[in-house]
C-alpha cells in the first residue's frame, strides 16, 4: 500500500459534500493512477460534476481531504490548484468567445510570462508567445482559425480549442467534464482522437456520459450513483456488474447485447 | 492606422474648438469625458459594474480644492495628490467589492459611497451643502496663468489626453487581456490559473485613480468641489453617458459624455429647465431600447456587417 501510493496522482479519502441536508456526494475515495485515463460515469443527478468541482475547488467540500502529488491540497482557491496543474475543463465549453481563437491560446501561455499585471506595456509585448499559440492551434487542427473569433466556431472546435488552452498550461493532470456534450456524430470522433492524443504523458481524468467514448478510452471507470461509488474497474468489468446496468436502466433483466443497451441509455 | 487617424482629426477638432464655443463648456465636457473613460474601463473591460464612482469623483475635487485654497501647491501637484487620494480610496473600496459578483458588487460600491457622501457632507473642511468655493486655479508650474479660460481648456485638454492614453494602453496590454478573458469567462480564467480577485482589483484602482484625476481637474474649473459631484446621481449618470455612447468601446464615453452635458446645459437654461430628467429619461429608455451597444458600438456594428 505504502509503495502503491507513488503511482497516484489524485486521492480523495472519504470526500463529502451535503447542501442543506441534500448529500451530493458521500465518502468518496477515489483514486486517480498516474498515467491513466480515468472515466466517471453514472446517471443523472450522480454528483459526476460535483465531485469534478469539489476537486478543483469550485465547492468547498464539507469533509474528507483531496491529495494531488501525496500533497494536501483540501484547502487550497482554484487558481492555486491550477498553478500547481490540475486544469479542468467546463460542461459548457469553456472559451473566450469575443477573443480570437490565437488570443485564446496566449491567454493561458501569458500566465507564466511573469506580465499580466503590466498595463503600462502594449499588448504586442505577448506576440513572442504567437509562435508557441501557433503549435498548440495545429496540435488540435486549428491552426487555420488563429484569427477567427471564437463566437464563430462550430462547437466541435471550439472544444477542440479548449483542449489546445489547456495543454497551454502543459498540466500533469487534466480534467475533462463531458468533453463530447451535445456534439454530432463526427465531432465526437473528433474529440476522442483527440483525447487519446494528448493523453501521453499526461493523466486525465474525465466525466463522460457516452459510453462509446469511455470503452475506447478509459483505463479505469468508476461509477457513482448518488452520491457514492458503486463500482470501479475496467469496462469489461463495470459493463458486465449488474449493478451498473440497474443504474442505467433501472432494471437488471439479461440482455445479451449489453453494450447497446448501456449505450441508449446514455 | 484607421484609428490613428481618427484620433489625429478629433485632436484637430479639440484643438480649434474653443475658438468656436466657450472653453468652460468644453472643459467641462472634458473632465466628464475622462470620467467616464475611467468607468468605462471597469464597465466595458472588467464587466464590473460600479454604482459608486461618483465618490471618486468628489474626492479629487474636495482633495484638490483643499490643497489650493490652503497650501501653496501648484495646480499640477495638487491635481497629481487629489488622484492619489482617490486610488487609495478605490483601494479600499476594490478589497471590498471584488468579493462580490454582479448586482452585489454593484451595491457594495454604492453602500461605500453613500458612506463617503454622509462624511463629505459632515465633515466641517467640505462646507457641507454650500460646497467649497472659490478654489483658486493658480499657474501651471508657476507659469502659465490657469485664470484665463483658454489656457485652462488646453491644460485640461492634455490632462484629458493623458488619462485616455493610459485608459487605451491598458485595455491593449498584457493587463488588459486578461481582464478581458476575465470578463468574457471568469470561471475559466480561474481554471487557467489566475487569481481574478486580483486583476478586478488593480483593474478598480486604476479606474478610481482616473475618475479623481477627472474630479480635481474639474474643481479646478468650476472654481468649486461640491456635494453635487459625490452624489450617487452622479454615479448613475455616468452609467448613462457610458451606456448612451457606447460600452466597451473608446470613444463611445467621450460622445455620452459630450450629450449629457450638451443636453444639462442647454435645457437647464432654456423653457424646459423644469423637465430635464424626464427629457434625459425619455432619451435614455429610446437608447436603450433600439440601440443597446450605445451610438458607438451602433455604429461599429453597422461598419463591420456592411463594410
Amino acid at each position: 500500500m505504502t509503495h502503491a501510493k507513488q503511482d497516484y496522482i489524485l486521492e480523495t479519502e472519504q470526500l463529502t459534500k451535503s447542501f442543506k441536508g441534500f448529500t451530493a456526494v458521500s465518502s468518496v475515495n477515489l483514486n486517480i493512477k498516474r498515467g491513466h485515463i480515468h472515466a466517471l460515469i453514472g446517471p443523472n443527478g450522480a454528483g459526476k460534476t460535483t465531485v469534478f468541482n469539489l476537486l478543483t475547488k469550485f465547492l468547498r467540500p464539507t469533509s474528507g481531504t483531496i491529495r494531488f502529488n501525496g500533497e494536501d491540497i483540501t484547502r487550497l482557491e482554484p487558481a492555486a490548484i491550477a498553478r500547481k496543474g490540475v486544469i479542468r475543463s467546463f460542461q459548457i465549453s469553456a472559451v473566450f468567445p469575443h477573443l480570437t481563437v490565437l488570443e485564446n491560446v496566449r491567454i493561458a501561455l501569458q500566465r507564466k510570462e511573469g506580465t499580466s499585471f503590466h498595463f503600462w506595456k502594449h499588448e504586442s509585448v505577448l506576440n513572442t508567445l504567437n509562435q508557441k499559440a501557433q503549435e498548440l492551434l495545429k496540435s488540435v487542427g486549428l491552426e487555420r482559425f488563429a484569427d477567427t473569433i471564437t463566437v464563430d466556431l462550430s462547437y466541435g472546435r471550439k472544444r477542440a480549442l479548449e483542449i489546445a488552452t489547456t495543454l497551454a498550461l502543459e498540466p500533469e493532470l487534466m480534467l475533462l467534464d463531458e468533453p463530447t456534450q451535445g456534439m454530432g456524430h463526427e465531432d465526437v470522433g473528433l474529440v476522442t482522437d483527440l483525447i487519446q492524443q494528448v493523453s501521453e504523458n499526461r493523466t486525465i481524468l474525465m466525466v463522460e456520459h457516452n459510453l462509446h467514448v469511455v470503452s475506447q478510452l478509459a483505463d479505469r471507470i468508476t461509477v457513482l450513483q448518488r452520491g457514492a461509488i458503486l463500482t470501479e474497474g475496467d469496462y469489461a468489468t463495470v459493463s458486465s456488474d449488474p449493478e451498473v446496468r440497474e443504474a442505467y436502466l433501472g432494471t437488471s433483466d439479461e440482455n445479451q447485447d449489453q453494450h447497446s443497451s448501456v449505450e441508449v441509455a446514455s | 492606422m484607421n484609428d490613428t487617424k481618427l484620433n489625429l482629426i478629433l485632436l484637430a477638432i479639440a484643438l480649434v474648438a474653443p475658438t468656436i464655443f466657450y472653453p468652460v463648456f468644453l472643459a467641462k465636457i472634458l473632465c466628464f469625458a475622462l470620467f467616464a473613460c475611467a468607468f468605462n474601463l471597469l464597465l466595458g473591460y472588467a464587466g464590473l459594474l460600479s454604482f459608486g464612482h461618483a465618490a471618486f469623483l468628489g474626492t479629487g475635487g474636495y482633495v484638490t480644492g483643499y490643497l489650493m485654497i490652503n497650501t501653496g501647491l501648484s495646480p499640477e501637484l495638487a491635481i497629481i495628490l487629489g488622484m492619489i487620494a482617490g486610488g487609495m480610496l478605490g483601494a479600499i473600496f476594490g478589497k471590498l467589492a471584488v468579493k462580490r459578483e454582479g448586482i452585489y458588487f454593484a451595491m457594495v460600491t454604492l453602500a461605500l459611497a453613500q458612506l463617503v457622501f454622509f462624511f463629505y457632507l459632515q465633515a466641517p473642511f467640505t462646507n457641507g451643502e454650500d460646497g467649497m468655493q472659490g478654489v483658486p486655479r493658480g499657474a501651471v508650474f508657476g507659469l502659465v496663468d490657469l485664470t484665463n479660460n483658454f489656457a485652462m481648456y488646453y491644460f485640461v485638454l492634455a490632462i484629458f489626453i493623458l488619462g485616455y492614453w493610459l485608459i487605451n494602453r491598458t485595455v491593449h496590454s498584457p493587463f488588459g487581456q486578461v481582464l478581458k478573458a476575465i470578463r468574457e469567462n471568469e470561471d475559466r480564467a480561474i481554471s487557467l490559473g489566475y487569481e481574478v480577485n486580483r486583476y478586478k482589483w488593480v483593474a478598480f484602482i486604476i479606474s478610481a485613480a482616473l475618475a479623481s484625476l477627472a474630479g480635481s481637474t474639474k474643481a479646478l474649473v468650476f472654481n468649486l468641489a461640491s456635494l453635487t459631484d459625490v452624489h450617487w446621481h452622479m454615479s448613475g449618470e455616468v452609467i448613462l453617458m457610458t451606456l448612451v455612447g457606447g460600452v466597451g468601446t473608446m470613444l463611445g464615453p467621450i460622445l455620452g459624455a459630450g450629450l449629457v452635458v450638451t443636453m444639462q446645459n442647454y435645457l437647464s437654461g432654456g423653457e424646459l429647465g423644469n423637465y430635464i430628467h424626464i427629457i434625459m429619461g425619455i432619451v435614455f429608455v429610446v437608447c436603450v431600447l433600439s440601440f443597446r451597444s450605445g451610438i458607438v458600438g451602433q455604429f461599429l456594428k453597422f461598419k463591420r456587417n456592411n463594410f
